[in-house]
């Protein structure tokens, strides 16, 4: 096919360096897209979708009037990251989830780090993931964040920032897993000899690290993993995850919380004992005697039974409260406060409104900061400044001089590009990563993580509930190949 | 495996079961109909009664005719046992549980489900009618086959071969009891020439016509029917066959609670200590009854075992 007029703008390109030239650890896929002619591409394109649907790919937004399930869009271009670059990455977020769940436990029991003055106490009093419930708990390893997603995005310089942390229930790995089933199906040849990182033991991982919770040794430990039910949108990924660990994929009505504080499940042979939950359920919902009462999905009593340590909850309740947006400013400082280490990775630099100095300042550069509140996710809420309308910005003024502490803003971006297929040949689309993170006994990350792709042109928004498509995403080793 | 799911995938049994069982009902009714003299035609009437329904269809319907019977068992807004209904049970019961049966189950059930919302209004002429259920059956018998063939025959198998075979005896006994109270008076005066084919028409809703010929070999007489239909071990659709295949899939059930089995040897008995072939007229009909409670007495033994649900 014709790259020739492949032209990345001023923007950073995964794949095509400035010249037009690609990068080393893209050269060979370069390489290969070019050698195709158009039928072939065809072919490869035809036997993508049917790879997706023969291999029963399993992550789709279901639609309630058809039944069918529409396949997220995927984009067979991979995006590429020298495994070199990726070690120094991998061992950044190992540190900021390390450092993340030193400072949960902290919260949660002693907050040394408000005594020392390191971080406001105010902050954590309108925090509004910090559950009171969780007070004065240690849970196994003192890990709350077990599953984290971290979401990475390059700026025009090239440099990698950290620009918000998933603690609560991050989801995608899934696709990441499918996505390369599918590359591995589609282009075979390319995995020969290229020294491309493998993905596909991360539900053993998973697994392992679930596992590792189990409050009493067992050689087997009873490990399921909790969902809101087929409605939910990321029920696929549930049941997928479930099917790949040899977990009992439940739901709240499925278990039930005994006088002695002990979990069981009902099957066909009475009730079963519980050991571990990977729940998928949010906070709130999780259960109706600690938290919401209305919860139809959650289990009385879970609170009381994980208290008592007899069941391991992945992730705790509470571990959320590191993952609001504010808490997200002061990350560097909690790297150094218990790590004693200067931090590896960025963040992007963050203004907080809670200061009232921060907050003058973005409230006069609203049309060129991206305002985000602290607690919403999926990239709801959010003012995106260069392209709002007056009413817009006002509004967010107002929004803001309200209720301070509930909003932090960055500079708007240059996100990196990547080439994607459009209709009418292969263009840059903006992109972003979404590296996982597991903590058990042993810590590990995903050999890249899930490329999210925003498909519209000149679009920064890559989230699949607002359109975009992912990629597979390759952890090439140069020097191996 | 989770009580949960194992309801689902029973209910999904007994649902699917039910449906085909109301589109050969109304085919075969259609078709005996053109057979009858006018005077004779009351082909329609017991339809409601062994589905059921009589009270709710009074209310609904102003006429018993034809059209208003076809419509309130196929897709009346009202009815929440219609075919159309059932089928949307079918599929609901079977969504929650699809990670557990074959991909192409589910995929055909929707298909099934989707072509039948669409098809099934007035609009449905009496010859597409007739169309489209023969291919519901064949449908419903492809699922069945599906699953035969691809399913592990693990318990979630086993719960759909229970909710399946459970239903169809009990539909089996509503057809004996309304036709053949009609068919059976309690004083025998001569039915004339339409006697036969109206017992032809018994067996050819449950597809019993061609295996009664092959293993009955004689003439199609109500008493060798009744036997054939209750008691024959190996025809699918007697009432013996089903019991005998639930005995079999809850004997290997986990548990000790051995109730449900109970009901169902109990019923095996009740079959082979009565003279079914004497039955006729109100004995007839006490006698499907008396099966029906017990029918029910094993869904709830079941329900209470292992989905820790009913009774």
């Amino acid at each position: 096919m014709n790259l020739d007029d492949y032209q990345p703008k001023e923007f950073y390109d995964e794949l095509i360096g400035k010249g037009g030239r690609p990068r080393v650890a893209s050269r060979a896929v370069w390489k290969y897209l070019k050698s195709l002619d158009e039928n072939e591409l065809g072919e490869r394109r035809a036997a993508c979708d049917l790879a997706a649907l023969v291999a029963g790919i399993t992550f789709r937004v279901y639609f309630e009037d058809t039944g069918v399930d529409r396949a997220m869009p995927f984009d067979l271009i991979p995006r590429v990251i020298a495994l070199r670059e990726w070690q120094g990455i991998e061992a950044g977020l190992k540190q900021r989830v390390k450092a993340l769940n030193c400072f949960i436990d902290d919260l949660y029991n002693d907050q040394e780090i408000i005594r020392d003055g390191v971080f406001p106490a105010e902050l954590l009093a309108n925090s509004e993931n910090f559950q009171e419930q969780c007070r004065g708990i240690s849970p196994p390893l003192g890990i709350w964040a077990h599953v984290c997603g971290s979401d990475l995005v390059r700026d025009s310089d090239g440099t990698m920032y950290v620009l918000e942390d998933n603690l609560r229930i991050p989801s995608g790995v899934s696709y990441m897993l499918e996505n390369r089933q599918v590359m591995k199906r589609v282009f075979p040849e390319l995995f020969e000899d290229s020294g491309i990182q493998p993905v596909d033991d991360y539900p053993s991982q998973l697994y392992d690290a679930l596992a590792s919770l189990a409050p009493s040794p067992a050689d087997y430990p009873s490990v399921v993993v909790l969902t809101p039910g087929i409605y939910n949108s990321a029920y696929f990924e549930h049941a997928y995850l479930a099917q790949q660990m040899g977990a009992s994929l439940v739901e709240g009505r499925d278990l039930v919380v005994d006088s002695s504080d002990q979990v069981f499940m009902r099957t066909i042979s009475g009730l079963e004992p519980v050991d571990v939950i990977y729940r998928r359920v949010d906070d709130a919902f999780i259960d109706p005697e600690a938290f919401r009462e209305d919860s139809m999905l959650g289990v009385p009593g879970l609170m009381r039974a994980w208290r008592a340590g007899n069941v391991a909850l992945a992730n705790a309740p509470g571990a959320g409260v590191a993952d609001d947006k504010v808490v997200y400013a002061y990350v560097p400082e909690i790297i150094r406060y218990y790590l004693d280490e200067a931090p590896l990775l960025d963040n992007v630099p963050t203004w907080k409104c809670q200061s009232p100095d921060e907050m003058a300042y973005v409230i006069d550069h609203l049309d060129e900061l991206v305002v985000k509140p602290a607690n919403e996710s999926g990239g709801y809420g959010m003012l995106i400044g260069p392209r709002s309308t007056k009413k817009e910005r006002e509004q967010f003024a107002r929004l803001i001089t309200k209720n301070p502490r509930n909003y932090i803003a960055q500079p708007t971006l240059a996100l990196s590009t990547c080439p994607t297929f459009v209709h009418n040949g292969v263009a840059p689309r903006h992109i972003d990563l979404r590296p996982f993170v597991l903590s058990g006994l042993e810590t590990y990350v995903t050999n890249g993580g899930l490329t999210r792709v925003a498909l519209k042109a000149g679009s920064l928004v890559v989230n699949s509930s607002q359109g975009g498509g992912s990629k597979d995403t390759w952890i090439v080793d140069t020097e191996a190949s | 495996m989770l009580a949960r799911l194992a309801e689902n995938l029973y209910w999904h049994g007994r649902y699917l079961e039910r449906a085909e069982d109301i589109a050969r009902l109304i085919n075969v009714t259609a078709h005996l109909n053109l057979d009858l003299p006018s005077g004779l035609i009351a082909g329609w009437k017991p339809l409601i009664r062994i589905t059921g329904n009589a009270a709710l269809f009074e209310e609904l319907e102003e006429e018993a005719d034809e059209r208003s019977i076809v419509r309130f068992l196929l897709f009346a807004e009202n009815n929440s046992s219609s075919l159309k209904a059932t089928l949307e049970y079918a599929r609901e019961n079977l969504r929650s549980a699809r990670d557990l049966v074959p991909r192409e189950v589910w995929e055909q059930m929707n298909a099934l489900y989707l072509k039948s919302s669409e098809r099934l209004n007035s609009k449905l002429s009496k010859r597409r009618r007739q169309d489209f259920l023969e291919g519901l059956i064949l449908d419903c018998q492809q699922m069945a086959g599906t699953l035969q063939g691809t399913m592990s025959h693990d318990h979630a198998y086993d719960f759909m071969l229970i909710g399946r075979h459970l239903e169809r005896a009990d539909m089996i006994t509503r057809i004996l009891e309304v036709r053949g109270y009609d068919l059976l008076p309690d004083t025998a005066e001569d039915l004339g020439p339409f006697e036969s084919i109206q017992w032809m028409s018994v067996l050819k809703s449950l597809t019993g016509y061609q295996m009664y010929r092959r293993h009955v070999r004689s003439r199609v007489s109500g008493s060798d029917v009744l036997r054939f239909l209750l008691r024959d071990g190996q025809f699918p659709r007697s009432v013996m066959f089903c019991l005998l295949v639930l005995e079999d899939l809850i004997e290997g059930l986990p548990g000790e609670d051995d109730r449900s089995l109970r009901s169902v040897t109990r019923l095996q008995r009740l079959l082979n200590d009565t003279q079914v072939r004497n039955l006729k007229g109100r004995e007839l009909a006490d006698f499907m009854d008396r099966l029906q409670i017990e029918l029910a007495n094993a869904d709830l033994a079941i329900r209470h075992t292992w989905f820790g649900s009913g009774s």
